[in-house]
C-alpha cells in the first residue's frame, strides 16, 4: 500500500486534509465553487465509529484504545467521477462537501477546487499547527549549570 | 406472593422537569453553551472521552452539560450513545513517534534529545487560588519561539539500542476487543491496556498509588511523557489505500522500571505503558504503573498477592459505569426482596422469643 501512483497520493493527501478540517471552514469555503453539479449517492452519509488502535510501548503489538466518531459517504457526479469521504465527527453535510471536493478534483475543475478550497484549508492547517508548535517551543527548558564553589 | 404495582409516573415526570430546571440554575445567570464547555472545560471533556471510550469533544461537552457536571453520569451517556453507532472499522495503530507534541518531558534524562518541553502544564504552579479569574481577569498571551524541527525521538529507544531495556516486539496481531466479546481471564496485555485506558481515573490512580506504597512495588521512572496530536489512519477498502480519517490528542506515558532479571531474562529495565485520549497525564502515568504491575507473570516476577498484580481484580473493578450501575441499582425499589427479608427476621425473632418464654416457664 505504500507504493501509490501520483493520483492516488494526491487523493490520499486531500482526503486526509478534508477529514481533519473544521466543518465550519469547509462550509465557509465551499460556496465559492459555482455550479456544483448534482450528485447521486453511492452511499448516503452514515455516522459510525472507528476503533482507534495503539501499540504497546508505542512500538509493540496493537491494542484497542477506544473509538472515534466518523462520518462517511460516497457519491457520483453526472460525468461519472466517484467521490469518497471519511471525516472525523458526525457532520453529514461536512462529509457530503468533502466527497464533492474529492469528486470535483477528478474533473477539469481540479485547479479551481484546489485554489478555492484545498489551498486555503492547507494554509490554515499549517498556520494552526505552527502556532501551537511555536507555543510549545517557548516552553522548552534551557538548563544552565551553576558555577560551584569547589575550585 | 408477587404483586406487581404501578404508579409513580406523575412523580417521575415532575422529578425530571425539576431536574431540568435545576440543571439550568437561576435564569439571571447566562446559560453555559456546549462550545464553552468544549473549549474551557477541556480536561473534563478529555476525561469523559477517555472513560466514555469515544473521541468526540462535542458529544462529551454535551454530556457534561446534560449531567450537570457529574462526569461519571456524562461518561454513562457517552457509553450509551456509542452502542448506537455502527462500527465502520478500525484504524492503523497510531504512530506516537510522529506526534505533534504540546508537551514532552523525561524524568530520566535531563538532556534528552528534543528537550524538555513543558507545554500547558499545572506543574510548577503554586496551587493558590487565582482571584483574577473570578474578576474577569485578562489572560496573558502565550509566548512563542521557533518551532522545534523534526519528530521527537522516543526516550526508551535510546535504552533499547544498548539492550538496557526489554524490547517491545512489534506485531500486527489483531487485538481482542472487550466491547465485542465478553471478558475472559487471563485477559492478556492488549485487553488489559484497553480496560485500563477506559477505566476510572480514580480507581486506576488508586491502584497505581498502591504499587508506589509497596503493594507490588515496581520502582517506576517516567521515561517519557508526551501529549499532542496524532493522525488516525485507516485502510479504506474501496480505495485500496489508507487515509487519515481525523486527528486526536492523546497522552502517552512510558515508564522505565527496575528489573533484577529472572531465569530467562538478563538484568535490564522493563516498561509500563499508558496511552489515553486527551490531555490526561495523571491517568496515563497511573495506567503505565498498573500495566507494569500486571506484567509480573510474563517477566517471571513473584506474585506478592498485591491487589495491583491481580488482573481479574483490577480489570473487573476498573470500569466506573459497571461499578456505578451495580452500586446505584440498590437504591431502586427492592420492596419485595425486603419484604421477604423482613418476614424472615420477624419469624426467627418470634421463634426465638417463644423458646425463651418456654425455657423461662420450665
Amino acid at each position: 500500500m505504500s507504493n501509490l501512483d501520483p493520483a492516488q497520493a494526491a487523493r490520499q493527501s486531500r482526503m486526509s486534509l478534508l477529514a481533519k478540517s473544521e466543518p465550519s471552514r469547509l462550509a465557509a469555503l465551499f460556496p465559492a465553487l459555482a455550479d456544483v453539479p448534482a450528485h447521486t449517492w453511492l452511499r448516503t452519509p452514515e455516522v459510525g465509529a472507528v476503533m482507534v488502535r495503539g501499540r504497546m510501548g508505542g512500538t509493540g503489538a496493537p491494542f484497542n484504545l477506544g473509538e472515534m466518531s466518523v462520518t462517511r459517504c460516497a457519491l457520483t457526479l453526472p460525468t461519472g467521477e466517484v467521490g469518497h469521504a471519511y471525516v472525523q465527527g458526525r457532520d453529514k453535510d461536512h462529509a457530503t462537501r468533502a466527497a464533492l471536493v474529492d469528486a470535483l478534483m477528478q474533473t477539469a475543475r481540479a485547479d479551481e477546487v484546489q485554489a478555492t478550497v484545498l489551498a486555503p484549508l492547507t494554509a490554515e492547517a499549517t498556520t494552526a499547527n505552527s502556532a501551537r508548535a511555536a507555543k510549545a517551543a517557548a516552553t522548552k527548558v534551557e538548563f544552565f549549570t551553576m558555577v560551584r564553589g569547589e575550585d | 406472593m408477587y404483586v406487581a404495582v404501578k404508579g409513580g409516573e406523575r412523580a417521575i415526570d415532575n422529578a425530571h422537569d425539576w431536574l431540568a430546571e435545576e440543571r439550568r440554575g437561576p435564569t439571571d445567570v447566562p446559560e453555559l453553551s456546549v462550545d464553552q464547555i468544549k473549549s474551557q472545560m477541556t480536561l473534563a471533556v478529555n476525561r469523559v472521552m477517555a472513560e466514555g471510550s469515544l473521541y468526540d469533544p462535542d458529544l462529551a461537552a454535551l454530556a457534561i452539560k446534560q449531567a450537570r457536571g457529574d462526569l461519571i453520569e456524562a461518561i454513562f451517556l457517552i457509553r450509551a450513545y456509542r452502542t448506537t453507532l455502527p462500527r465502520l472499522g478500525h484504524s492503523r495503530p497510531v504512530e506516537t513517534d510522529k506526534m505533534a507534541c504540546d508537551r514532552r518531558i523525561s524524568a530520566t534524562f535531563k538532556d534528552a534529545p528534543g528537550g524538555q518541553v513543558l507545554g500547558p502544564t499545572f506543574d510548577y504552579t503554586h496551587r493558590l487560588l487565582d482571584f483574577k479569574l473570578a474578576a474577569d481577569g485578562e489572560t496573558p498571551e502565550a509566548a512563542t519561539a521557533d518551532p522545534l524541527q523534526g519528530d521527537m525521538p522516543r526516550i526508551t529507544e535510546f535504552l533499547n539500542r544498548d539492550g538496557l531495556i526489554q524490547t517491545e516486539e512489534p506485531s500486527d496481531e489483531t487485538p481482542r476487543d472487550m466491547t465485542r466479546e465478553p471478558m475472559e481471564y487471563p485477559a492478556g496485555r492488549p485487553l488489559r491496556l484497553q480496560a485500563l485506558t477506559r477505566g476510572d481515573e480514580g480507581f486506576v490512580l488508586g491502584m497505581a498509588y498502591s504499587t508506589q506504597r509497596g503493594y507490588g512495588r515496581n520502582h517506576p521512572f517516567v521515561g517519557e511523557l508526551r501529549i499532542g496530536k496524532v493522525a488516525v489512519e485507516m485502510d479504506i477498502p474501496e480505495l485500496g489505500f489508507a487515509v487519515d480519517i481525523g486527528e486526536i490528542t492523546v497522552t502517552e506515558c512510558e515508564t522505565v522500571n527496575q528489573f533484577h532479571g529472572s531465569k530467562t531474562e538478563p538484568p535490564q529495565f522493563t516498561r509500563g505503558y499508558g496511552l489515553v485520549f486527551g490531555q490526561t497525564e495523571r491517568k496515563a502515568i497511573s495506567m503505565a504503573l498498573v500495566d507494569r504491575a500486571l506484567r509480573w507473570e510474563e517477566l517471571g516476577e513473584d506474585n506478592l498477592g498485591a491487589p495491583a498484580q491481580d488482573e481479574e481484580f483490577v480489570l473487573s473493578h476498573a470500569d466506573n459505569i459497571q461499578a456505578t450501575g451495580f452500586l446505584e441499582h440498590i437504591k431502586l425499589p427492592h420492596y419485595v426482596d425486603f419484604q421477604s427479608e423482613l418476614e424472615l427476621v420477624r419469624k426467627i425473632r418470634s421463634e426465638a422469643q417463644a423458646s425463651t418464654l418456654k425455657e423461662a416457664a420450665e
